[in-house]
């Protein structure tokens, strides 16, 4: 029986990685992930956990490790923010194109000058195409979801590619709330044993990690992106089962009061939640207003994205990152071009808002909403603007 | 481009990985040589092992007939002259290639 | 839903006075959030931690700018203006004081409920440390009966291993002591 607890998000994601029977952790402590890794590592002290705790000197040898852990065979997790995932960013390449099936939560942090410990999605944004797929947590229970959710698909023979689970840093890493934590039971019946496709085995000789020379390379990114879009029904499926498995649905694109609205917000991660209530709100009051969620951000699920925005006058798309020098922030410039190849002309105005965990608040979503609502009116485009700067 | 050695990204092993194991051996690195190759002069050598072991692409290897010497692989190397180098005694020079010694045979294959 | 904000230094509790009353919420089968002011933490610095507490789900991940209640684990810290701002005018405030409710009122500019005990005294005595995080929940229970007395003996227990039972005492006592004026 599943156990509801109040639990630290962080404590939330070390225990289903717990769950999931890990042979291998390496990381390297940094915040706001370090509770994450800290609680690893006393489960491995303790004996509550038989894995392998390697505790490395940098994330450039976090993920190395994993990479060499995976590569023979051992079930992986690794965890890192910011300057920790900047520092990693050759290697996730290597993870990927090896088809590895690492899973790697990222506590969302800001990166540096000026120094910031703080919540934004600066970093994952800069690791945006490094081949893994990507979803976004909104509250602890998606964490420890996602995070069983992500073993589940990365280890399945259709996809074998690295997952990572974003979890905006501090906003939810170091709250307190009830989650569910299903028995072990349960999860042995959802996820099986890792059984590796390919392994590094000297009764059975491979090498990995060879030259990819000018008649070699292309077709092989190609199968990588192959199977990065090919991953998407297994996400689904796995998403299916985990419904019944443990009864939390999860979709691609997720909608909050959506159907007929004028004015639909886009949020990724935390700022969803507050952005729900904002639109209960703003609904009370009359307004047209409606939700839409990426939780699946890598690989993009067009499709899905398209029938949840069709029908409404404008999109509210909010950034936590910037794009310097693009005309948008990046979850802006994707959706556009996209509904441009789709031929669907819609009304889109970006906000990059929460840098370095800025608060976005309730009454940030209704003023940003009045903003759009009368700049579209006025035809002014609204291609980008930094929410709450001091002038 | 000719797809001359290219195939179908449906056909390579999960990751680009290489499956069969040794299959270097049919890979003759030793026609990246531009015209030189070195030649040991056994009167000089002093069987140090140096040039056994300094070579990045293991050319060398001992003479099952000769013990202490050793032979060259004209299939593997690539000329980097990091032997002529090495070797304390000035034993090993560079020597014109002659157009048939380019693409030499494996060594102990 | 009712939100509280403490108000204590590094290493005064505040933190873990705020993630009990979580614990306790969630017990109870309800929904709770508790959370520090995010950042580095220094000993000796002062502080915020913040808690939420619902019968429904908490879809919220702004900061408390308006708290129903006020908890103030530090005597020192009652007269720094950053106590009652944004405390709604029919909310509560919970002080660690030796002083008495009018003194309260004059030090930090709050006229509305305010409950008063001195915690750091009974910690004293009951714990041998100054460390209120136990007895100002006391306090804030006799205050707000935000949750019911009994659920938070079992996150107390969890918490504080072999001194629970001593926490417990002194929760009892703070909430005993403590005095209310509307
Ligand atoms: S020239 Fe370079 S590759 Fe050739 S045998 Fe000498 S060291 Fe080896
Ligand atoms: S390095 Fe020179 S002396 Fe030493 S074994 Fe080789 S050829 Fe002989």
């Amino acid at each position: 029986m599943a156990r509801r607890v109040g639990l630290e998000v962080s404590l939330a994601c070390s225990e289903a990685v717990k769950l999931c029977n890990v042979d291998v952790v390496a990381a390297y402590p940094i915040t706001p992930q370090t509770h994450i890794v800290e609680h690893l590592s006393e489960l491995v002290a303790d004996g509550h956990l038989d894995a392998e705790f390697v505790p490395v000197e940098s994330e450039h040898s976090a993920m190395s490790a994993c990479i060499g852990a995976s590569a023979a065979g051992a079930r992986t997790f690794t965890s890192t923010a910011s300057q920790g995932l900047a520092l990693m960013h050759e290697m996730l390449f290597i993870a990927s194109g090896l088809r590895l099936p690492i899973v790697m939560a990222v506590a969302n942090r800001s990166l540096s000058a000026p120094i910031s410990i703080w919540n934004d999605h600066s970093d994952i944004m800069a690791e945006r195409d490094v081949g893994w797929i990507q979803v976004f947590a909104e509250n602890g229970q998606e964490v420890l979801d996602l995070t069983i959710h992500a073993y589940k698909v990365a280890e399945d023979p259709r996809v074998l590619l690295p997952v990572a689970v974003n979890l905006d840093g501090f906003i939810l890493t170091h709250v307190i709330e009830p989650i569910e934590i299903p028995d072990q039971a349960e999860v042995d019946a959802y996820l099986p044993p890792y059984t590796p496709q390919m392994r590094l085995d000297i009764a059975n000789p491979v090498s990995m990690g060879m030259v990819g020379v000018p008649e070699v390379y292309t077709e092989a990114r190609k199968a990588c992106l192959v199977a990065l879009e090919g991953s998407y029904e297994v996400i689904k499926e796995h998403w299916e089962g985990f419904a019944q498995h443990f009864g939390r649905r999860y979709q691609p694109i997720e909608t909050y009061q959506a159907e007929g609205a004028e004015t639909l917000f886009v949020t990724m991660g935390s700022l969803g939640e507050t952005c729900m209530t904002a639109v209960d709100q703003m609904r009370e009051q009359g307004q047209s207003v409606g939700q839409v969620r990426i939780r699946l951000w890598r690989p993009f699920p067009v499709d899905d994205f398209v029938e949840a925005v069709k029908g409404a006058k404008r999109l509210v798309v909010i950034d936590r990152a910037l794009q310097p020098g693009s005309a948008s922030g990046p979850v802006a410039t994707e959706l556009k071009a996209l509904l441009y190849d789709r031929g669907i002309e819609m009304y889109v105005a970006n906000f990059v808002a929460g840098l370095s965990g800025r608060d976005v608040t309730r009454a940030d979503f209704a003023a940003m909403a009045q903003r759009v609502e009368a700049a579209q009116a006025a035809g002014q485009p609204m291609t980008c603007e930094m929410w709450g700067v001091k002038e | 481009m000719a797809d001359e050695g290219m195939q179908s990204w449906k056909t390579l092993a999960l990751g680009c990985a290489m499956t069969e194991p040794g299959s270097s051996k049919r890979f003759n690195t030793g026609d990246w040589r531009s015209g030189r190759r070195p030649v040991t002069d056994r009167e000089k050598c002093i069987k140090c092992g140096k040039c056994y072991i300094l070579c990045p692409d293991m050319c060398y290897s001992p003479d099952p007939e000769a013990e202490g010497y050793y032979l060259w692989d004209s299939f593997y190397c690539k000329g980097c002259g990091i032997c002529i180098h090495e070797c304390p005694k000035d034993a090993i020079s560079w020597q014109d290639e002659k157009e048939e010694d380019t693409h030499g045979a494996a060594c102990g294959s | 839903m009712i939100e509280v904000r403490f108000h204590g230094r590094g290493g005064q509790g505040a933190v873990t006075s705020c993630e009990l009353m979580a614990q306790a919420a969630i017990a109870e089968g309800r929904y709770a959030q508790a959370f520090p002011s995010f950042g580095p933490e220094r000993r000796g610095a002062p502080l915020q931690a913040f808690l939420r507490i619902s019968d429904h789900p908490i879809r919220l991940r702004e900061k408390i700018y308006e708290p129903d209640i006020v908890v103030v684990l530090d005597p020192a810290l009652l007269a720094s203006g950053g106590v009652k701002e944004g405390l709604k005018p029919g909310g509560t405030l919970v002080a660690n004081t030796s002083k008495s409710v009018a003194e309260v009122r004059g030090e930090c500019g709050f006229d509305g409920r305010t409950a008063v005990v001195d915690a750091t005294r009974i910690a004293v005595e009951e714990l041998g440390v100054p460390i209120t995080n136990t007895t100002m929940l006391g306090a804030l229970l006799k205050a707000v009966g935000l949750v019911k007395l009994e659920s938070l003996k079992g996150p107390l227990e969890t918490r504080f291993g072999p001194l629970g039972e001593k926490n417990w005492k002194a929760l009892l006592r703070a909430e005993n002591e403590t005095v209310i004026e509307e």
